[in-house]
């Protein structure tokens, strides 16, 4: 099954990819670390960032979290700015 | 010296909260028994000194190192033109008694440091982190988890904020369906900020926002955000933005609130980073380690067994490349998962050891792998220190 995901952006992520939504293909039973790496691939940049949280419907999400295509998910950078 | 009293100025003064059930004479003696640091008096700070000072919180304490710049116009509206060079936290109090003389201020002209840090927020009941760099929001984390104190974190880029409460104690719903932290001594508390991002970044992933440019009103609008939880965390008033980070983007005015959790190494986190004096980090001890370029060299010159794992992208690999290494490009690690060893050691390495430490820790996570090393300062810092004839770029 082709599904993709939009993922939403924040901060540092919305300047890199110039966009605040991305949209990313998802097979079944992918994992919130696969889509990083997906994510990653496509803009490498984003792997300069050691700490991004990753929120699925919501809540915080770990590594191994499945994500289903209706979820929504955001891509949230550390902010310095004060 | 607990104040049990308003004075007639005071009741006057405070008149429109006195006039609110949920705060009343009882709400404003607990501002105005309270006593709040705030550091950084910034774009952030400005709103949260000028509102803390207005409602009447007792003792606020100000810690900024900067003077006041022509460029700090724009948004830090505590400040003139005629105050630019001037000490910002001097300059922030003279304005701030003449707003409510009642408060009592302590002026720190000085940045929180790991020698001064843990005296200063030890006077304080409630921290407000409203610095601009990551150095000084992970010491105010730190310090704050180890001596048990709730912060009220804000941060702001270019037209978007961030806001939470953070460490703060989390009443337990008692047997009586009340909540009463007084008949539950051992209080559960809520995330910190290594739970949001639990490793330090340096500038260079993360720019701020001197240099990436900065809506003026949003540190209005999020340090005001910030006063606000403050004043609830001392009132005892509505529901805090405990176990929440709350975003706002002001050109779209969508907000998100993610639910958060404590990670139960929160306070492991904390003491580790007070250890490490702040200079970023890329693992910890439970996860992949990290190997020097030196080091590398000493040990595949003994002859050990080592599986070098090459996770840049084919045309940089073709530039140059460690010999003997597998290329297996970032994107493509997922599905070749199996290539990879772990019966002897694996070093990864890219340019300059950020993509790698990304893969190590994800082969951590995902796969349980414990044999995993980065090479610090990846292949860039191996051809400057190992292979002068190798090629950089």
């Amino acid at each position: 099954m082709n599904a993709s995901i939009s993922v939403l952006l924040f901060g540092i992520t919305r300047d890199i990819t110039g966009q605040s939504a991305v949209s990313v293909p998802l097979a079944d039973g992918n994992r919130v670390g696969d889509l990083l790496l997906q994510l990653q691939q496509q803009y490498p940049r984003l792997a300069d960032i050691r700490s991004l949280l990753v929120a699925v419907n919501g809540e915080y999400a770990e590594p191994d979290t499945v994500i289903n295509s209706r979820d929504e998910v955001a891509l949230i950078p550390p902010v310095s700015g004060g | 010296m607990e104040s049990t009293t308003l004075l007639p100025t005071e009741q006057q003064r405070y008149q429109k909260h006195l006039n609110l059930p949920e705060i009343g004479p009882e709400g404003q003696l607990r501002l105005k028994n309270a006593r709040v640091l705030v550091v950084g008096a910034g774009g952030l700070g400005c709103p949260v000194l000028l509102y803390l000072t207005a409602a009447g919180v007792g003792k606020i304490g100000v810690v900024d190192p900067d003077v006041v710049d022509m460029s700090n116009l724009q948004r830090q509206v505590l400040y003139t033109t005629d105050e630019v060079g001037k000490p910002k936290a001097k300059i922030a109090v003279s304005h701030l008694m003449r707003l409510n003389p009642e408060i009592q201020f302590n002026t720190y002209t000085l940045a929180l440091d790991i020698s001064n840090a843990r005296s200063i927020i030890e006077e304080y009941d409630i921290v407000v982190d409203c610095t601009d760099n990551f150095k000084v929001r992970y010491l105010v984390n730190d310090v704050c988890v180890t001596v048990g104190k709730p912060f009220v974190y804000g941060a702001i880029h270019r037209f978007e904020g961030q806001v939470a409460v953070l460490n703060a104690p989390i009443p337990a719903p008692s047997s009586d369906g009340t909540s009463d932290d007084r008949k539950n001594p051992t209080v559960r508390r809520g995330p910190t900020y290594r739970c949001l991002f639990p490793e330090y970044p340096n500038d260079i992933e993360i720019p701020n926002c001197n240099d990436t440019g900065v809506l003026g009103v949003l540190p209005g609008v999020i340090g005001t955000l910030q006063a606000n939880e403050v004043i609830k965390l001392i009132t005892g008033i509505g529901q805090p933005l405990n176990e929440h980070l709350l975003m706002m983007d002001l050109l779209s005015m969508q907000q998100q609130k993610i639910k958060v959790k404590r990670r139960t190494d929160a306070d492991e986190l904390a003491r580790q980073g007070l250890a490490s004096g702040y200079r970023p980090a890329t693992a910890t001890s439970t996860g992949p380690q990290k190997m020097s370029a030196r080091d590398l060299a000493d040990r595949l010159a003994r002859g050990e067994s080592i599986f070098l794992l090459d996770v840049r992208e084919r045309p940089e690999y073709d530039l140059c490349h460690l010999e003997q290494a597998v290329l297996i490009p970032i994107g493509m690690i997922p599905n070749n998962r199996k290539r990879i060893p772990t019966d002897r050691p694996v070093v990864v390495y890219c340019h300059h050891g950020i993509r790698s430490a990304n893969v190590a820790n994800y082969l951590y996570a995902q796969e349980g792998l414990t044999n995993l090393y980065n090479l610090e300062g990846g292949i860039d810092a191996w051809a400057r220190e190992i292979e002068p004839e190798m090629a950089v770029y």
